[in-house]
């Protein structure tokens, strides 16, 4: 039973969300989604069909880097069944360049749908549209393109050396951004400190969540209408739409963007704006729909990589008890040859400055540099993974050279449970939390008391094997303030955050909800029809939520999309609000025709009542019939103030963060997990073989438990196969070695191993709700592998310094003599 | 282009109970058959090189990739796809339903090659152990749910089925 005390009561405070929802929040029901997708009724991008559609194939380079000096494309539009091909050039002349959000002097390279000069090997530099697939394909082989090849640069911090290729010569060098964070003081710490820890390099390596389901589009541009129709998996529709109307001179009416189901997407499916202008403007010149679908090749070469990033000369001061002061670096990431989403990521790793930790002095010189291999997009813990294992690398780094019990250690330097809300060194508020208990219940998963024990009798058994104890964490930091953004560039227009909702009662008394997010397997049907069902006294089962991003429901705001872990905040508060909307406008409605108080209304089951009588009451179609299709029943007062079609806009309490000194509350929540696991590493072969797995997760108040833990198992399992067996290698001329899932080893169901899990609850202060996002929990398995390897290697061994560690990296590891590429200095 | 690759070939197939004739060109693939030529779309494609599974199917009852069979070889064959699991308005399979109670399907796009390799393993191996069921799937790659709760899945619907079983001969 739903009570309400107002009519109008919808500005909420956190107590009275929270007593609204539980009937059905915080129930694992099963999914609403599941059961067109079981039966292959799910409508993926490349299952759309447009009449009189074509078929579009691109043209790439296979040079790493090279100047165009000439395209011909006489010879495929001579192919019968070709409808149109173009340029770059060509392209270039009909579209502006697109939005840039980098500061000068990356602000100044000009970008257009393809490319002018091949950048890395996969570059678009032609497009064809034809009848069919196979036309298409085969008609761009006929494109004669003439390549000056040039020399490459496949290394972030060679890119920053001036004697190195520069990609594009408008900038003068290869620089995407750079600053200096700097927090508390470091040189005072370094001075003042017991030990100081130097490592010379750790190195992140490259890879992506490679969705099953590849890009896709299918875009018309009506030439009756003049607007664009867009059927695409995009993830991030209104980023998309804010930089293609400008490009393509179009107003953002007329862009209309729709789907339903995406095979998955990680961040990796961001940055579709290039394809998505080049399919607008092809479709312009033929008259015709547009349709792509990418190959997993060019997937692979193209659709765009994780952040690489190296870290240099490492200082970590710590004294005598073992209090970790901080820490000084500089860091190099690889943005690839294009800043499609870049250079975001130079703000968004400062999120989690600190990790989990209580480091008061930091200082990071932070270099983005341009190189010819796939631009990067973000990839499940965007940014912050990459800086959080090195910051479990420095922690479990520490432990080793200064004999700390690892998990003694790591204990005295979290942030304790009475310390939140924490702020970090850079202004950022972590909301709750309890880590030293999350850490406990990891290695109660893995029994750790007894994976010492087979540690010490496994190593004095002299059966050529090891084992290897692990620890990691991701701070998972959901509903970003996009304030931040100008830290990076303080031009930028961007601030705070938000997601909008529509739910509506249709005429013969239907609830449905339509979300302003894109959904990638999240279950967002589920768990938001789940808050609607219990505030506006229903089922899930009667909340139809409809499926999909459809620009043309009004349920969005420039934010909307699925990406950075908020929907569980943003999205589900967006539902939230649109409900209450909705009940204060049934309970009006009610009230005049039972001729009674609003505050009377009871809603339950479908029915408004007078304070729960069942004789006094009317059903929810006749509320819908009321406004629909009877007001001369309804005193105008009321008729004229409700819809019962009700929007609502769910906006986080951000400020802007300060650019100069790079402070503010970059994001309103800190998910975290903390994973323990043991490890057997094979003497002879270098093979690692995981043993036993536990992954403990906190994101507050959980809508579905059940898919929180699924989101658990799936950012575990792309850990682990980016620590061991995900890697995207280049070649010195920028070939890509492996642009296949024969060469990119995407791991199986017998390569992730079995994950035990637990959980802890808690409540975000900060959220109407209780939640916290909790998507990105990715990162973790790549220290927690890396710090058991280092636990297998043993005392003095070389410091396990790549987050990628394939058999013949930990072969060479164990058979180690030289520079252990770590060094201690002891006052 | 040669003039191989254009030749039009004549298949007919039977799929999932219902007789077919169509043209395809020789180097159609028979993924390619089903979703375009026939509208089929509940088969996927995911990797176009016979690693991912998403376009699994059963054909004359072998577990097949159809993106590493031209639809012309498909020719005289019998195919059952995930359509052919459980009618279109009808109720979940057994195998089905478990996926959706252990939530086993997140973007559900490898959902319908895993449910053809699950159910392929099940028909066979009825009561397999965790480690038959990890490699009865590793021909499927799914990117969402790190494999347990799909592993959690195949196992629920074998002990239903062992119950039902059980249930019916006693």
């Amino acid at each position: 039973m739903t009570d309400f005390t107002a009519p109008d009561a919808v500005v909420e405070t956190i107590e009275s969300v929270q007593q609204e929802l539980g009937r059905w929040t915080g129930k694992s029901i099963p999914r609403k989604e599941d059961r067109r997708l079981l039966k292959g009724q799910g409508q993926f991008v490349d299952d759309a069909w447009m009449f009189r559609q074509g078929y579009v194939h691109f043209l790439r380079s296979p040079h790493g880097h090279a100047n165009i000096r000439s395209i011909d494309t006489t010879k495929a539009e001579a192919v019968p069944g070709v409808y149109a091909t173009m340029t770059g050039a060509e392209m270039a002349e009909q579209c502006e360049p697109f939005f840039r959000i980098a500061p000068d002097p990356a602000a100044r390279i000009e970008e257009y749908p393809l490319a002018l000069k091949a950048r890395f090997q996969g570059d678009a530099v032609a497009v064809v549209l034809a009848e069919t697939r196979e036309l298409a394909r085969d008609a761009a082989e006929l494109i004669e393109v003439d390549y000056e090849p040039l020399p490459a640069v496949v290394d972030a911090v060679r890119a920053a050396d001036p004697r190195s290729p520069v990609l594009h010569e408008e900038i003068g060098s290869n620089l995407a951004w750079h600053g200096i964070y700097d927090y508390g003081d470091i040189d005072w710490a370094l001075e003042n400190a017991d030990h100081v820890v130097r490592i010379d390099r750790l190195h992140f390596h490259r890879f992506s969540s490679t969705p099953l389901e590849c890009q896709g589009a299918l875009v018309n541009w009506d030439p009756g209408t003049d607007q664009i129709e867009i059927l695409s998996n995009i993830q991030f529709p209104m980023f998309a739409t804010q930089v293609l109307g400008p490009s393509l001179g179009v107003g953002q009416d007329q862009l209309l963007w729709r789907y339903q189901d995406s095979g998955g997407a990680f961040g990796n499916k961001i940055a579709m704006y290039p394809q998505i202008a080049a399919l607008a403007l092809i479709s312009r010149k033929a008259g015709r729909p547009a349709k792509w679908t990418e190959y997993r090749s060019e997937h692979m070469l193209s659709c765009g990589m994780g952040n690489e990033r190296t870290f240099l000369d490492i200082e970590v001061p710590v004294m005598r008890d073992g209090t970790i002061l901080g820490f000084r670096m500089r860091a190099f990431d690889d943005a690839g040859a294009y800043l499609h989403y870049e250079p975001l990521g130079a703000v968004i790793w400062s999120q989690v400055v600190p990790g989990c930790y209580r480091f008061k002095h930091v200082n990071v010189d932070y270099t983005e540099t341009l190189t010819n291999k796939c631009p990067t997009v973000p990839n499940r813990g965007y940014s912050r993974l990459q800086h959080l294992w090195m910051i479990e690398r420095l922690v479990d780094t520490v432990a080793h050279e200064l004999e700390f019990d690892p998990v003694q250690l790591r204990k005295l330097n979290y942030v304790q449970p009475e310390d939140y809300p924490y702020e970090t060194p850079n202004g950022c508020i972590y909301d709750s939390g309890d880590l030293p208990l999350t850490l406990d219940k990891a290695l109660a998963l893995i029994d750790y008391p007894s994976a010492r024990e087979r540690q010490r009798s496994v190593a004095s058994s002299g059966a050529g094997k090891r084992i290897g104890i692990g620890i990691g964490s991701t701070l998972d930091s959901g509903t970003n303030n996009f304030g931040q953004a100008r830290i990076i560039n303080p031009d930028l227009p961007f601030s705070g955050n938000g997601e909008a909702a529509t739910v509506r009662l249709d005429l013969y008394g239907e609830i449905f909800c339509t979300l302003g997010s894109s959904p990638t397997g999240q279950g967002h049907e589920t768990t938001a029809a789940q808050v609607v069902a219990d505030i506006l006294g229903a089922s899930p089962a009667d909340v139809r939520v409809h499926a999909g991003f459809n620009k043309e429901h009004g349920a969005y705001v420039g934010f909307s999309g699925t990406y950075a872990s908020q929907f569980a905040v943003t999205g589900i508060n967006a539902a939230i609000g649109a409900a209450r909307l909705l009940r204060a406008e049934i309970a009006t409605v009610a009230a005049a025709a039972l001729q009674c108080e609003g505050a009377d209304i009871q809603l339950e089951a479908g029915v408004a009542s007078y304070r729960g009588d069942g004789e006094r009451a009317i059903p929810l179609i006749g509320i819908a019939n009321l406004v629909y299709a009877n007001n001369a029943e309804l005193p105008p007062e009321v008729a004229d103030g409700v819809s019962l079609n009700c929007r609502y806009v769910y906006r986080p309490p951000f400020q802007v963060p300060d650019p100069v000194t790079k402070r503010g509350n970059l994001t309103l929540t800190y998910a975290v997990q903390i994973h323990a696991c043991v490890i057997e590493l094979d003497e002879q072969t270098g093979q690692v073989r995981i043993l036993d797995y536990g992954a403990v997760d906190d994101c507050g108040n959980r809508i579905n438990p059940q898919i929180v833990e699924g989101q658990v198992h799936g950012a575990t399992g792309l850990g682990v196969g980016a620590a061991l067996y995900e890697a995207f290698n280049y070649s010195e001329a920028g070939q890509l070695l492996n642009a296949s899932f024969y060469d990119y080893h995407a791991v199986t169901a017998l390569d992730v191993p079995a994950i035990k899990t637990d959980h802890l609850e808690s409540p975000s202060p900060f959220t109407p709700n209780g939640a916290k996002g909790m998507g990105e929990g990715g990162g973790a398995p790549l220290a927690t592998i890396c710090s058991a390897i280092q636990d297998a290697l043993g005392p003095g061994a070389e410091l396990v310094s790549d987050s990628h560690n394939p058999p013949e990296r930990v072969w060479r590891l164990l058979r180690s003599t030289g520079a252990r590429g770590v060094e201690v200095q002891t006052r | 282009m040669s003039s191989d690759a254009a030749a039009i070939h004549a298949v007919e197939v039977t799929i999932n109970g219902e007789r077919y004739e169509r043209p395809a060109l020789a180097r159609q693939l028979l993924v390619h058959f089903l979703r375009d030529t026939l509208g089929l779309r509940g088969t996927h494609i995911g990797c176009d090189t016979g690693n991912c599974g998403a376009c699994t199917v059963i054909c004359d009852g072998r577990l097949t990739k159809s993106c590493m069979l031209l639809a012309a070889q498909a020719d005289g064959c019998e195919i059952t796809t995930v359509e052919g699991l459980a009618p279109a308005r009808g109720d979940l399979t057994p195998l089905q339903a478990a996926f959706n109670a252990e939530h086993g399907v997140q973007c559900g796009y490898c959902t319908p090659g895993m449910l053809m390799s699950a159910s392929f393993l099940l028909e066979r191996n009825p009561n397999p152990s965790e480690h038959e069921i990890r490699r009865g799937l590793k021909g499927n790659i799914c990117r969402c749910t790190g494999y347990e709760n799909i592993v959690r899945a195949v196992q629920s619907a074998a002990r239903a089925a062992a119950a039902a079983t059980a249930k019916g001969n006693s």
